[in-house]
């Protein structure tokens, strides 16, 4: 996979979405307990604001010194017994760890829940390189035996349910209980554990990078990233190069409002800090060490209008407000990273051309920059993002540029303006039905297929205006 | 061991940024540390009460004994959920806490105690996969999330608080701290005297879990299915 997972185009992915009744519940039921969630852990700390403009000031101050805490990271994690691979591109970074993994001979390679590498396609290269790779959380085990890609950035097989899982156990896995979800993560705990122990590579992705010990921090409740760098011989962490803090103590703010931010939660049930190899005298734990740094279009935001994007922890409180996403769930974003940070970021990540609806997958409600623990203005990205479409990269369509030519040449012709104010009422006059239009022909056949059009006033404003003036007058003179 | 690309890739980042690379870099002062005032003044008694409520909602028992009776709850911790066999962290903490003649007078009842020894090498690991309780001692304890920071070392292998189905903490009372943020700051004063921080710090907070099937809280994944803190009062 990349950072795009398929080839419809954004109308049939909206429809299929709309459609999807399942999705929509589960989407819209979820959105509720993650809001609930997180709205309560933000009472119970208290000073919610204050720790919010304290996760915007670090993340500002990380990017603004990036170079420098990526030089220190990878000094740190190298004076620990570790390599450090600086990728620019997925592909070298792909590269680098089949290389990694065909110097081990490695056979199989178990993996947590990471995005970074569902951006660059790992899972694919490893393959390539003759691997059996094997998902460990529990979603994305689902989903990878289901060949389906991920529609939320925290619970990714959101868009299914229980019967579906137990579909799929049953038909790849030869499962033969019920589709009780405790009995369903038994069946994963005890196929997986074999994995676990027979995997040569553990891969890991990196909440949290700490430049100054030079560890990677994961945050995680299911217990397979502590496996997955427990057990292996060998473990290779892949980070995005923003996933940087300098400090511990920067460290844990920003894990605070992660987990508050994503499910509600004070901590994760596993907080797991990795610095490096294991030591001499330890026996689990890697014994072998690898950090991966992408690029991979990262560096073309910093330093403009949009650099605040970098600043997101992934915790998919935006997501989880979302109206939009609630409608369409995540796949009609057809990016790893759907919702209003998808939107933001997909285009800035891999272009406007392949993703030029996403700015407008949203009412500009602003309830995501609301929700956001860092602050990053999503909304005002998503205008700039319409704006630079528009103007810059001129991608509208022909039909839409030729009717805002339009629009703009009568809009400033006063003839023009009066005369069809006035037509409007007697030319949709077929269409309309107690005072409203219901089934509107050409242009107006997409609003009118899902709410009334309200038909236009018998008198045009202009109209009603002068005649009021008029009548003024009149009364003024008795 | 070495560093790959290194300067060509944060070149580029400099560049974007408009400046040369930065050598060094000093930290704000922030304009705001919320992260102090989470209670802030609270003595050992109060963050215990915290913690206590705290393991209700993450699904742990939370049991507070004495070092005299340390021996008696564990035993009463196994024989509830019928385990036989115990895998348990060693180091210095063993003796001072007794557990060395605990275990042994165990053994003699026919439980199956293995201390970590890092002379085995994977056999730990092994050992550890088919026990069913994994005993750890928490570093430090954090009142507000019901957390154990493990420093995980040659005493304290990362498979014993991991493989077994039931997870046991034994939390001096002294180790108890309102917040992640103290702990924090005692790994980050370390890092500044050059102190290497250890190779893996595991923050546990209760059993493992997941939310992944129709968002229902299904408790017990990979990680432990069950969790206990036993708080012994070391004041």
């Amino acid at each position: 996979m990349s950072i795009k997972i398929g080839t419809k185009t954004y109308a049939d992915r909206i429809q299929e979405g709309i459609d999807n009744t399942f999705m929509r519940h589960a989407v819209s039921s979820a959105q509720g307990r993650f809001r609930t969630g997180r709205l309560k852990a933000a009472e119970e700390l208290g000073d919610w604001e204050d720790w919010r403009t304290l996760g915007e000031e670090i993340r500002t101050h990380t990017m603004e010194n990036l170079d420098y805490y990526l030089y220190q990271l990878s000094e740190q994690v190298e004076k620990r017994g570790g390599t450090v691979f600086f990728a620019e591109t997925a592909e070298e970074a792909n590269t680098y760890v089949q290389k990694v993994a065909e110097e081990k001979q490695a056979r199989k390679v178990v993996k947590s829940k990471s995005m970074v590498t569902e951006e660059i396609g790992l899972n694919e290269a490893l393959e390539k390189s003759g691997c059996e790779v094997v998902e460990s959380d529990l979603g994305e085990w689902i989903l990878q035996l289901d060949e389906d890609p991920p529609s939320h950035i925290v619970t990714p097989a959101l868009h299914k349910n229980k019967s579906q899982i137990r579909e799929t156990f049953v038909k790849k896995k030869g499962y033969t209980k019920t589709d009780d979800p405790e009995e369903l993560a038994a069946f994963a705990r005890e196929q997986l554990r074999q994995d676990f122990l027979e995997a040569d590579i553990g891969v890991t992705g990196c909440n949290f990078a700490v430049a100054e010990s030079g560890t990677v921090t994961l945050v995680t409740n299911e217990g397979n990233a502590r496996m997955v760098s427990t057990l292996p011989d060998t473990q290779i962490a892949v980070m995005g190069m923003e996933r940087i803090v300098p400090t511990w103590e920067e460290l844990e703010v920003l894990v605070s409002l992660l987990t508050r931010a994503a499910v509600g939660q004070k901590l994760t049930s596993y907080i797991t800090s990795l610095t490096g190899t294991r030591l001499e005298n330890e026996v689990d734990g890697p014994e072998d060490f690898h950090l991966v740094i992408v690029d991979n279009g990262r560096s073309k935001i910093l330093g403009t209008e949009f650099q605040s994007a970098l600043h997101c922890i992934r915790c998919a409180a935006c997501i989880n407000v979302c109206p939009v996403y609630r409608h369409v769930g995540g796949h009609s974003y057809n990016s790893i990273y759907p919702g209003p940070i998808g939107a933001v970021l997909t285009p800035l990540l891999d272009g406007y051309e392949d993703h030029k609806e996403l700015p407008y997958a949203s009412s500009l409600c602003a309830a995501c920059t609301e929700a956001c623990p860092v602050k990053i203005p999503l909304h005002e990205h998503l205008i700039r993002h319409r704006e630079i479409i528009v103007e810059k990269e001129q991608k509208t369509t022909k039909a839409e540029r030729l009717a805002m030519t339009g629009f703009a040449q009568w809009a400033s012709t006063p003839a023009a303006y009066k005369l069809s104010t006035k037509m409007a009422g007697t030319v949709l006059k077929p269409w309309t039905k107690d005072g409203s239009i219901k089934n509107g022909p050409g242009p107006m056949k997409a609003w009118t297929a899902a709410r009334d059009f309200p038909a236009p006033a018998k008198k045009s404003f202009r109209t009603w205006f002068d005649e009021r003036e008029k009548r003024r007058e009149k009364d003024d003179r008795l | 061991m070495t560093v790959y690309n290194r300067e060509r890739f944060l070149d580029q980042l400099a560049g974007q940024l408009g400046r040369d690379r930065r050598t060094s870099a000093e930290r704000p002062a922030y304009s705001v540390q919320p992260q102090e005032r989470v209670f802030q003044g609270a003595d050992q008694d109060q963050l215990l009460e915290k913690l206590k409520e705290q393991c209700k909602i993450i699904h742990t028992n939370c049991l507070v004994t004495t070092a005299d009776e340390l021996g008696e709850t564990l035993r009463h911790v196994w024989d509830e959920d019928h385990i036989q066999n115990i895998v348990s962290a060693g180091g210095p903490r063993l003796e001072a806490y007794g557990l060395s003649d605990i275990y042994e007078t165990m053994r003699q009842d026919g439980y199956h105690v293995h201390v970590w020894d890092e002379q085995e090498g994977r056999k730990n690991v092994t050992t550890a996969e088919k026990a069913g309780a994994g005993i750890v001692f928490s570093d430090v304890t954090l009142a507000e999330s019901g957390t154990v920071t493990l420093f995980n070392d040659r005493w304290n292998g990362r498979s014993i608080s991991l493989l077994p189905e039931t997870f046991v903490a034994v939390i001096p009372k002294s180790t108890l701290v309102p917040r992640m943020t103290q702990a924090a700051r005692i790994i980050h004063e370390q890092e500044k005297k050059g102190v290497p921080v250890s190779s893996c710090v595991s923050f546990i907070t209760g059993p493992s879990n997941s939310a992944d099937i129709e968002m229902n809280l299904i408790v017990g994944v990979h990680g432990p299915v069950k969790a206990t803190y036993i708080v012994v009062d070391d004041m």
